[in-house]
């Protein structure tokens, strides 16, 4: 039994107890309170076992497995190096809390399908594992798709015309990208380097020259589609379709948080900082990921619908990741690292916040929204600090990524980066504040309907005109915690600088 | 001159190249299913014709051992085709049997005929 | 004991041989498929102890009769004949559990032994060419199993079948009889039909006589070349698969076309290796480049097809294309990617075969929109096909990743990056006809042929679970296929001068 938990055990743990969970799921297919019971045990038990590995890694003494050697010099193994403990822990915690939300949500909605929808979400949740513990790109790829293809029923958890549309793209973008660029970007890393095993300081450096490396780093930018690089971007807001708790933890944190942390840890320990930032293979990527913070702000600006807004949202914010792994400079890839976990927290409260609106309203268009906070005081005061925490205002975790961007941009010399910055974070303020301003500054618009389903009487106190009429308590307390999240972020930096010190430092 | 002489030595040779593109042409070119077995059989023969032409010698008995015969004609090439006609025998009786059945079913062995049937459904 | 297993390769065709005709003999389905039964599951034991043996010695040499060779007939065991006996007999034992209900259903009582009995000879036919030495004798098989495969097609539901069996017949005798030709003319400037004999004596006879050796590698190439299907000589297979019974289907698709590639293997390597230095020659770039069309064409022509049967059997085209195009490639990763997609495709497509197999004897049907929503109904049965769908694909975690990796380490090699664009581009392809089939199978409202539909029963369940985890398994563990065919590369590459 000890031996079952020695660490290099656990980190296979957890890759198992969400497959366990999908296997168990559909047997309770008709008894609901059974079956939330598995996912919520299996999420309870994959958090503790990820937070158990933690020790371990910040010791310095990663656990790590190697199942078997699928070809000469190819294995399936694991091994949890700081950017995946990281990622991780973000993903295992969110999924607890989105869990809690997705019952409410879906019992909420009387939704149907729900035992694929929770057998779906296990999957994604393990392949999400795997990619974040992965120890080679070969173990990183094979759960990168495995991550596509049980997220796609959850795209199409609708079923009609749209989301079967919606979900086609969203499979060939993410299938296409990664089947015509990753992996021959693989398979010639592989060939270049002789080993797909991630390793400090880069397994390409000296084995490659700067037209080489640029075209691979192009490869892999491109190919993890999930990073959303525009123009690659459009499966994000497509992804829009499903249901909102698939949107939170897929869409803001598993599945694009993914895409991202695969181009940082790639370029940590594929490319190597040095190696990259030495050839001058990065620039381009730099100067395009700044162009996509500023312009996925205009978009999202643009639009009129709440999610398609906070997709776009995440497309710029996905772009902060790529531009600090761009960057390769410790710095730029602490900001890049850190961004990973300080997105992911304050949009899926942006996200658990609009589901949670749809629930009570109906409502998803922004317009419609108009004095909302009078009647959904705690979601929109979620809403509020999400949105502050997503700006980068102290005291929540975004600030700090920001500053650490910002930070590795000027010492770079990328001074017209340091300036887009700047720009898209008061992007962000006209895109997320002007939500918050029409929820609690002007008044309801009298044509709106209160199609609220009178089961969520949470907070029935009263007090303001018309009531008090907050979604059900499973939705508005994960929405509270996550926006709480915010804020512990922000005085957590030290332990999390810690245990991202070693990575950064190229070690 | 010279061309009548190589043609003349190489008569079974020329004899095989036009068995074989006469039958492979009728096994293309007609929609009648007999037909296009009959094409197939004599394609086929050509092959045997290929086998065979070399295999006898001049002057060449059958090989059975004999002080008094020197030469013998091969006779492996003999026994290939004997088993090549068994084979090429198979074939053609298959085929037919098909045809007998394709009629019944289409009520013609034309294949232009078939194919408009089938286009019909 | 010691007795039998020095008759082991015998064995391995003759059982079979005889067993057809007992079949014949008992006239009745379900004695008859018994004994297949039982033949079909001894064959793996037996092929599984000569690849045993060849791993761990040197090529087995049977003679036949007891004939010297090269005069008389030669059963050369090595690696790669080997794993392609070890392929043929298990896929033939593993589907066979399939067919008892399948055939049952799909053809009248009166012919059930007659099938069994053409199932055993196809079997025997198909072991004869990969067991045997012979270059003359591999047409006798070649035809044996041929004659079989016909009456197996005809015997599909459908009058179409008949036409489709006509069809191949033409084309697969022209192709035998290039093939048989191609054997005559090397013949006639080597006098020696044993494989091993020809690929030495050919070194010099190719000294004389360049043409007649060059031109008999050409017609072994067509030849064959219009047994395995190569683009554009495909053009028999999508109806031939299409209208024939489930089983045979599924039979076929994983071992006819494959044992075809093993000769052309065979010849353009062992054979022609030494003297002609086949990879050298432009047959080669040209073998490539009809692959790729292959592979494009076939997945293109799979996007468009409505009968899902058809669907798979132009997607066998295109697979045959990544198979051949290892041939082609002719260096040691490609090889060995084209050998061990011969593997891993065989099993991949048995199973789907067999998956629309079990829907057919379910709802009668397998046309694409009939089958919409059929993945609540039968979800082992489609949760395979999924599976053996991502297969194709070559999805990381199931055997035709591995395929692929080889084939893309095998291209950058030769020809750079091209190539390995056009392998992923021709998979990404394959994820439009997979994926179609999978959202209707499981994303779309059931149609009326579905209703009242249920889980294929256990003995045809289980071939196609067995299948589709082999497809993962092989993704994994790679010891059994690629190690293998690494080794068989390696023979073979190391048999070119």
């Amino acid at each position: 039994m000890t031996a079952l938990l020695r660490p290099d055990c656990l980190v296979l743990a957890s890759m198992i107890i969400p497959l366990v969970a999908a296997l168990v799921i559909p047997v309770f297919h008709n008894r609901s309170n059974l079956r939330e019971g598995v996912t919520l045990i299996a999420a309870v038990l994959l958090c503790a076992t990820v937070w158990s590995l933690l020790p371990g890694v910040m010791a310095g003494k990663p656990p790590s497995y190697d199942v078997v050697e699928v070809l000469p010099g190819v294995a399936l193994a694991f091994k949890i190096e700081p950017l995946g403990m990281l990622f991780g822990l973000i993903a295992s915690t969110l999924w607890i809390v989105n869990s809690v939300y997705s019952i409410g949500y879906m019992r909420a909605h009387n939704e149907p399908r729900q035992t694929t929808y929770y057998v779906c979400f296990a999957i994604a949740l393990a392949s999400t594992m795997g990619v974040a513990f992965a120890k080679n790109l070969f173990t990183l790829f094979l759960f990168y798709e495995l991550l596509t293809i049980s997220t796609y029923p959850l795209v199409t958890h609708n079923r009609d015309s749209k989301s079967m549309s919606s979900g086609r793209l969203y499979l060939m973008l993410l299938l296409g990208t990664s089947m015509l660029l990753f992996l021959p970007a693989i398979i010639a890393t592989f060939v270049l380097a002789g080993t797909t095993d991630f390793a400090p300081g880069g397994i390409l450096a000296g084995k490659a020259g700067t037209t080489t490396l640029i075209v691979l780093l192009a490869l892999f930018a491109f190919g993890i589609g999930k990073a959303a690089v525009m123009p690659l971007h459009f499966w994000l807001p497509a992804a829009m379709v499903a249901p909102t708790p698939v949107s939170a933890l897929l869409h803001a944190v598993a599945v694009v948080k993914a895409g991202v942390f695969c181009v940082a840890k790639i370029v940590l320990y594929v490319f190597g900082l040095d190696s990259l930032s030495g050839s001058g293979a990065n620039v381009w990527l730099v100067y395009l990921a700044t162009a996509c913070i500023v312009g996925a702000s205009l978009i999202a600006l643009s639009r009129g619908n709440l999610k398609a807004r906070l997709a776009y949202s995440t497309v710029s914010q996905l772009a902060y990741v790529v531009l600090g792994a761009a960057l390769a400079t410790s710095a730029g890839l602490l900001g890049g690292a850190l961004q990973i976990a300080m997105h992911a927290v304050g949009k899926i409260t942006l996200f658990f916040c609009a589901g949670a609106i749809y629930i009570a309203t109906h409502k998803t268009e922004i317009k419609q929204l108009d004095g909302i906070g009078r009647t959904m005081p705690f979601t929109m005061l979620a809403f509020l600090i999400g949105s502050l925490s997503i700006i980068g205002i102290p005291p929540l975790g975004g600030t700090w990524s920001k500053w650490y961007l910002a930070l590795a941009a000027a010492d770079a010399g990328f001074l017209i980066v340091v300036g887009a910055l700047m720009v898209s974070s008061l992007l962000n303020v006209a895109y997320l504040l002007s939500i918050v301003g029409r929820a609690f500054f002007l008044p309801p618009r009298p044509d709106d309907d209160d199609h609220g389903h009178g089961n969520g009487h949470g907070h029935a106190n009263g007090h303001a005109e018309g009531g008090i009429h907050e979604a059900p308590l499973a939705c508005v307390i994960p929405l509270s915690l996550t926006a709480l999240g915010c804020i512990v972020l922000f005085f957590q930096i030290d332990n999390i600088t810690a245990l991202l010190a070693p990575a950064a430092a190229g070690k | 001159m010279q061309a009548i002489q190589v043609f003349a030595e190489h008569y079974n040779y020329v004899v095989t190249i036009f068995l074989m593109m006469a039958g492979l042409y009728i096994v293309i070119a007609r929609g009648n299913m007999i037909k296009k077995l009959i094409g197939l059989s004599i394609f086929q023969t050509s092959v045997y014709l290929l086998y065979i032409t070399p295999a006898k010698i001049i002057g060449g008995t059958a090989p059975i051992l004999d002080p008094a015969f020197k030469v013998y004609s091969n006779p492996l090439p003999h026994v290939l085709i004997l088993t090549a006609i068994v084979v090429g025998v198979a074939t053609l009786a298959l085929g037919l049997a098909l045809v007998v059945r394709i009629k019944e079913a289409y009520g013609t062995v034309d294949e232009d005929e078939i194919f408009a049937k089938d286009g019909e459904q | 004991m010691t007795a039998i297993s020095a008759q082991l390769p015998a064995l391995q065709v003759v059982l079979p041989l005889l067993g057809a005709v007992l079949a014949a003999l008992m006239r009745r389905g379900t004695p008859a498929f018994a004994l297949t039964l039982a033949i079909s599951w001894t064959l793996p034991f037996i092929s599984g102890a000569l690849l045993y043996q060849t791993l761990t010695g040197d090529p087995i040499s049977y003679r036949l009769g007891g004939w010297e060779p090269p005069f008389g007939i030669e059963y050369r065991v090595d690696v790669l004949n080997a794993f392609v006996l070890m392929l043929v007999s298990s896929v033939g034992a593993v589907i066979l559990p399939f067919a008892h209900r399948s055939v049952a259903s799909e053809i009248d009582e009166d012919k059930h032994a007659w099938f069994y009995c053409m199932y055993l000879l196809c079997l025997a036919g198909l072991l004869g060419i990969a067991i045997t030495g012979d270059a003359f004798n591999a047409f006798v098989f070649l035809e044996i199993s041929s004659l079989a495969t016909y009456v197996l097609i005809a015997l599909g539901r459908d009058r179409r079948a008949l036409l489709s069996a006509f069809q191949y017949l033409i084309v697969g005798t022209i192709g035998a009889t290039l093939y048989v030709l191609g054997v005559g003319l090397i013949y006639l400037v080597t006098g020696t039909l044993n494989m091993h004999d020809l690929s030495t004596r050919l070194v010099e006879a190719y000294a004389v006589y360049p043409q007649p050796v060059l031109a008999g590698l050409a017609f072994i190439v067509v030849g064959v070349g219009l047994k395995l299907a190569l683009f554009p000589m495909h053009v028999w297979l999508p109806n031939a698969y299409a209208y024939a019974p489930s089983v045979v289907s599924a039979f076929l698709a994983a071992t006819a076309t494959k044992v075809a590639v093993y000769l052309l293997i065979r010849f353009s390597f062992g054979v022609f290796g030494k003297a002609v230095a086949f990879p050298t020659l432009t047959v080669t770039d040209l073998i490539v480049g009809l692959s790729i069309a292959a592979m494009f064409v076939g997945a293109a022509a799979a996007v468009y097809q409505t009968d899902l049967k058809r669907m798979l059997a132009y997607s066998s085209v295109s697979q045959i294309g990544y198979i051949t195009l290892g041939v082609g490639l002719a260096n040691q990763a490609g090889l060995t990617g084209g050998i061990v997609h011969l593997a891993n495709h065989a099993i991949m497509k048995a199973a789907l075969f067999l998956a629309l197999g079990a829907a057919v004897y379910r709802i009668g049907t397998c046309k694409l929109n009939d089958l919409s929503g059929i993945g609540r109904r039968m979800p082992l049965t489609m949760t395979a096909f999924a599976i053996a769908g991502f297969g194709l694909i070559g999805t990381p975690g199931t055997a035709g990743f591995i395929s692929k990796w080889y084939l893309a380490l095998g291209s950058l090699e030769v020809g750079g990056w091209p190539l390995l664009l056009a392998i992923v581009a021709s998979s990404m392809i394959a994820v439009v006809y997979v994926g179609r089939v999978v959202e209707v199978m499981w994303f779309r409202e059931e149609s009326p042929h579905v209703k009242g539909a249920s889980e294929a029963p256990l003995a045809m369940l289980l071939p196609i679970l067995v299948l589709a985890a082999a497809t993962v398994y092989f993704g994994f563990d790679t010891r059994a296929t690629a190690g293998i065919a690494t080794r068989a590369a390696e023979m073979l590459i190391g048999g070119l001068r």
